[in-house]
This record gives C-alpha cells, structure tokens and sequence, in this order.
C-alpha cells in the first residue's frame, strides 16, 4: 500500500510538468496563431491610420527635441533615417521620452502602450527609410551558441562583458547589463546602434550571427554558472570584495578563536 | 617538555593556582643563565611584570561542563565522520553530466559541503579539545645561544684541515683545478638544450616592429575573414578586423595580437586629419590598432557619438576625431593608424603595414 502511494507521488510532478507543457503549448499555439492572423489583418490596414496616430503622438510628445519633421534640434538630434527598430527599441525600452538631459538616456517605466509605440515608429519610418523593427522568425533563439558566443566576445564583450552583465564607460556613460533584455530589443540595439553603442549592420553581424547571440545570451542566463554564485559576474572587483570581507573575516574570526584562552 | 642540554635551567611550568608562584614544577625561571644576545639592556627597564595569575578553566573546576566539552568534541568528530560520507555519497549522487553545466554546480557544491564538514570536524573538535579539556599549562623555554661551544668550533677546523691533507686536494693543484674545470662545463649543455627551447634566428624588436599588414592586405572580419567592402561601413559602425589569411597563418594568435585592427566610421568632416595622412582614411572610414600603446590591451570600447575609444584595463581615453590622439589615462602614445585604401573591387584593403610599432612602448623602440 504504501509502496503504491509512494509510486504515485513519484508520477504526480511528472504528471504536472507534462499538463502545464500541453497547456503552455495549446495557449501559445493559440496566441501565436491570433496574433500572427491579427497582425496580417493590422497590416493591411495599418498605414495610414496608426501613421496618423504617430504624427499626433510625435508632434506632442517628441518634436520639441526632435523638430516636427525630425529635422533635429539643438535638444536633440535628428531623427531622419533612424527607422522603426529604433523608434521601438528607445520608446519601447522607456529610454524615450527623456526624463532630463545626462550622460545617458535612462531606461524608465514605458510611457507608451505597444499600440502607440508601434504608431511611433510607423509614422517615424514613414518620412525617411531605416531599420525595420525584425521579425518574430529572425528572433528565433534556436541559433548557434557557441558561434553567438565568439561573436559576442569580440564584438560585445569588451563594453556588456563576457558575461552580458554591463560595464563602465567613460564619463558617466556605461554599457547596461543584457540579462532579462527582450530579444527584440537586442537585435534592434545591434541594428541602430542606441546612443554611444557602434551600430552593427547586417554586413558586419548577418542576421544569422545576430540570431546566433542572442541564443548565447539566452544559454548564459537560463543556465547557472557551473562555478557557483556568479556574484554578479562583474569580476575580480566583486569577487576580491566577497574574499576581502568574508574570506578575511573567517580567518580573522578563526584566528581570535584559537589563541583565547578557553573560558 | 623538553629541556635544553646547554643551558640547563631554561624550563619553568607554571601550573601554580591563584597564588601565581610557581611550585609545581619546583624550580623557578632564572633569566640570568639564559644568554642576553644582542638585546640592547637600558638602566631604565621596565620590571619584568611576570606571568599572569594562572586561572582555571570552567571545564577544570565543573565536571559537569567537562562532560559537556567531552560530547561537544567526540560530536564534532562523529560530525566528521558523516561528512566524509556524505562527501562520498554526494559524489554518487550529483554525477556530472557534460550537458548540464548546473550538474557540475550540485556535485561541488554537495562535495565541497561534505569535504568541508569533515575537515572542519576534525579541526575544530581538535581545538577545541585541546582548548578546555587537554592538561592546563603554560610553559615557558628560555632561548639558548646559538654559537656552539669552542671545543665543537676547534674539531671542525681540524676535520676540514685533516680533509684536505688526506686527500691532498690543497697540494696537487693539476687534479683540483681539472674537477673545478669539469664541475664548470658539466651544466653546459643543460644551458644550451634550454636556450633550443626558445625562439632562434629572430631580433625580438624586429618582431615588434612589424605585423601582417602589407599594400593590398583586404581588411576581413574577426573571426570569420570574410573581405568588407567600403559600402557596408555605414557611420556609427564598429567592425573589428583582422588582416587577410590571417586564419591560415600557422602563428595566428601570435600575428593576430599584434594586427587586430578596430575600423569606424565617422562623418568626415568631424576628422581633424594631419598632413601626410590625407589618403589614410576612406571617405570617414578609418582604422586604428587595437592595441593599447600604454601595456597592450585590446582598446575596442567605441562609443559611437563622442568618438572616443576607451580602453578597459586602465581607462586610457583616445579620441579618434584627432587620429587617436590620448585625451585621459596613462597611455602615453595616440594609437598607430593603419593607412587604408578600397580596391578595384570595392573591398577595403590596407596600403602598408602601420608606420610605427604597434602597442606598448619596448627599449630598442626608436
């Protein structure tokens, strides 16, 4: 008897991960299936509404730093050629509107619904041709990770760190950390370059690559670390702290330990 | 407790009770015996304030607290004991799968945990057990003086005197000076064998001096060396490059530390171009090496809007609007540009090497 009821609490979580699969996998075939069928009916549709959308939304919340034709001012640069990969990744990420002037647009609470954000980069691509905002099949991360991994070495490492956790620039500016970062708005940093990131074009890093590192970013941070607690992967500076405080501690603790006279 | 043999009376316990005279051990300490050494006697000393009263442990006047130190220590060994098996069975338990990197977190973590516990176990029951059961007394040895005794000194002058008379080494000077002569040669070879080990034929700073880049080298992309045509730089980029056929050089890592090459692309009237350097950039493409002229690190961090290449090691700043010219940090050089050109093709090659030694400074560096 008990030998039964332990085998069937052995099966149970076995019996649970397989139900959540099939459900995850019906609720997001469904909702794959809906948004694809309603994006094919909003794109044939789009164009003029949600441009118009935009241009309101551009001329009250954008043009004072960006000019109502893009054309720039001393606030804030020009915004003609940037395309809609761009306009998604800075208003999307809550980059865009800036709070105040700084080394560094930072990223906020998103101050845009999708809808209007995606009004945004319509009406901004439709005066000047520019990166487009990329598919869900260039987003795929099934790609290469060990291809993404090298690339993201020379390429990346130098400013986001091997490890994607970020890292310091000069005069304030820094590069932010990658983990927990859309996708979509990687590819589309690689793409338009945001801010002081080179811009890397699809000459430099194909599709293909792009699609190779953002699986390696993926596999960074859904795997552990086999080496234990990454202590945010920022290096010696973070490792040398833990031992400094806690590795000399011990020791000290230890030391003080040993030489008092027991009581 | 051992005693000295030289100076006999350098051995005291003290193990007395409140008191603080010494009994037990019967003789009392007596530091004139003992050899002052070099120490420096001032009129003024300080009396020597002594040991101490001796005062007893709780373990010492409670045996019912001594029974507890007792558990606690045979406890923290038996402690031990299941750690080294835990160890042990953890090791079986969390095997390492190559596909699972969090495989090899559980089987450290559980091991290491297990490894740990026994040591610890063994180390603080011992202490601990020395600390508040183990016999309760402190000892003191006097330091002896460390010149042996003038009979000791006189027989070894005389050995090395008689050594050299029955062998004769002192008056048959062909045999001596042939054994010194052999002993001299005989490491020889060892040095030469040694000196095969490293790099023949090669001038070190014409090594430096030179890298890959030749007229007509295309520049091609790291890691895959694919050619880059001038088109596909658009303003803002940063392609990190490497020289053509790079990836079939039989030295790659030793020609690619000296030619990696960072390529960008800024508007061109924001270039402040030297004359002489005229033809070196392509329409606002330009290309500097990577190498940090300060201790060689690879300077790629390329912020897009100042122009500024950062490096990561020391923070040396370069500014490429001024050819790369140092703006902050220790670098003391700006970084060596590479003169590039397109060919017929399109594609972007070099025109030379670089002009001077790329990276850190080097004493035949002119």
């Amino acid at each position: 008897m008990a030998r039964t009821s332990k085998k069937a609490n052995r099966r149970h979580p076995l019996a649970t991960v397989v139900l959540i699969a099939i459900g995850l996998a019906f609720t997001g075939g469904g909702y794959a299936l809906f948004s694809s069928t309603a994006t094919a009916d909003t794109s044939t549709a789009t164009s003029q509404a949600t441009v118009e959308e935009g241009s309101k939304l551009f001329a009250a919340n954008c043009a004072t730093c960006h000019g109502m034709n893009l054309e720039g001012t001393t606030a804030g640069p020009s915004l003609l050629g940037v395309g809609a990969a761009s306009v998604d990744f800075q208003v999307g990420t809550g980059r865009m509107p800036l709070a105040m002037q700084g080394p560094q647009a930072m990223q906020k609470p998103v101050q845009f619904t999708e809808e209007q954000t995606a009004a945004l980069s319509a009406y901004v691509a439709s005066l000047s041709p520019g990166p487009s905002i990329p598919t869900d099949s260039q987003l795929t991360e099934n790609g290469n990770a060990t291809n993404g991994g090298e690339l993201f070495r020379i390429n990346c490492a130098m400013c986001h760190n091997v490890a994607g956790a970020g890292g310091a620039l000069t005069e304030g500016k820094f590069a932010p950390e990658l983990t927990g970062v859309e996708s979509k708005y990687i590819y589309e940093a690689m793409l338009t370059g945001p801010q002081n990131m080179p811009v890397f074009n699809d000459h430099n890093i194909t599709p293909e690559d792009k699609r190779d590192i953002i699986t390696y970013l993926k596999y960074i941070q859904n795997n552990p670390s086999p080496g234990g607690f990454e202590l945010g992967n920022l290096g010696p500076v973070a490792e040398g702290l833990f031992i400094w405080i806690f590795g000399i501690g011990a020791v000290v603790a230890l030391t003080v330990w040993l030489t008092a006279k027991s009581n | 407790m051992a005693h000295d043999d030289t100076s006999g009376t350098d051995v005291a316990a003290f193990s007395s009770g409140a008191d603080g005279v010494s009994n037990s051990a019967g003789r009392a300490v007596e530091p004139s015996a003992a050899s002052g050494g070099l120490a420096v006697i001032t009129s003024d000393a300080l009396a020597d304030p002594g040991v101490p009263p001796h005062r007893k442990r709780v373990t010492d006047l409670d045996p019912k607290k001594a029974r507890t130190a007792q558990r606690t220590v045979y406890t923290l060994f038996y402690l031990s004991i299941a750690g080294s098996i835990f160890a042990v069975a953890a090791y079986m338990a969390f095997p390492i799968n190559a596909d699972d990197p969090g495989s090899v977190r559980l089987n450290t973590v559980f091991l290491g945990l297990g490894i740990t516990l026994a040591l610890m176990g063994i180390g603080i029951g011992a202490v601990h057990w020395a600390k508040s059961l183990m016999h309760d007394e402190e000892g003191v040895d006097i330091r002896h003086p460390v010149r042996s005794s003038d009979d000791t000194r006189a027989r070894a002058v005389e050995i090395f005197h008689e050594g050299n008379v029955e062998s004769g080494i002192g008056r048959r000077s062909l045999i001596r000076n042939s054994l010194i002569g052999a002993l001299v040669a005989f490491p020889l070879p060892a040095v030469i064998l040694f000196r095969g080990l490293g790099p023949q034929n090669e001038n070190p700073a014409e090594l430096l001096s030179h890298t890959m880049w030749k007229a007509g080298a295309r520049l091609t992309l790291d890691p895959s060396g694919l050619p880059i045509k001038a088109a596909d730089v658009t303003i803002g980029s940063a392609f990190h490059i490497i020289p053509e056929g790079l990836n079939d050089a039989h030295d790659r890592l030793e020609q690619k530390a000296k030619a990696a090459v960072l390529l960008m692309r800024v508007n061109p009237s924001d270039l402040n171009v030297s004359a002489g350097r005229e033809n070196w950039n392509y329409d606002g493409i330009v290309a500097y090496s990577k190498i940090c002229t300060h201790v060689g690190c690879p300077v790629a961090l390329f912020e897009q809007q100042t122009h500024h290449l950062l490096c990561p090691c020391h923070q040396s700043t370069f500014d490429v609007d001024n050819e790369c010219a140092v703006i902050f940090g220790p670098a003391k050089r700006a970084l060596p540009q590479l003169p590039i050109t397109v060919d017929g093709e399109g594609y972007l090659i070099a025109q030379s090497d670089f002009l001077e030694p790329v990276g850190p400074s080097f004493w035949e560096r002119s």
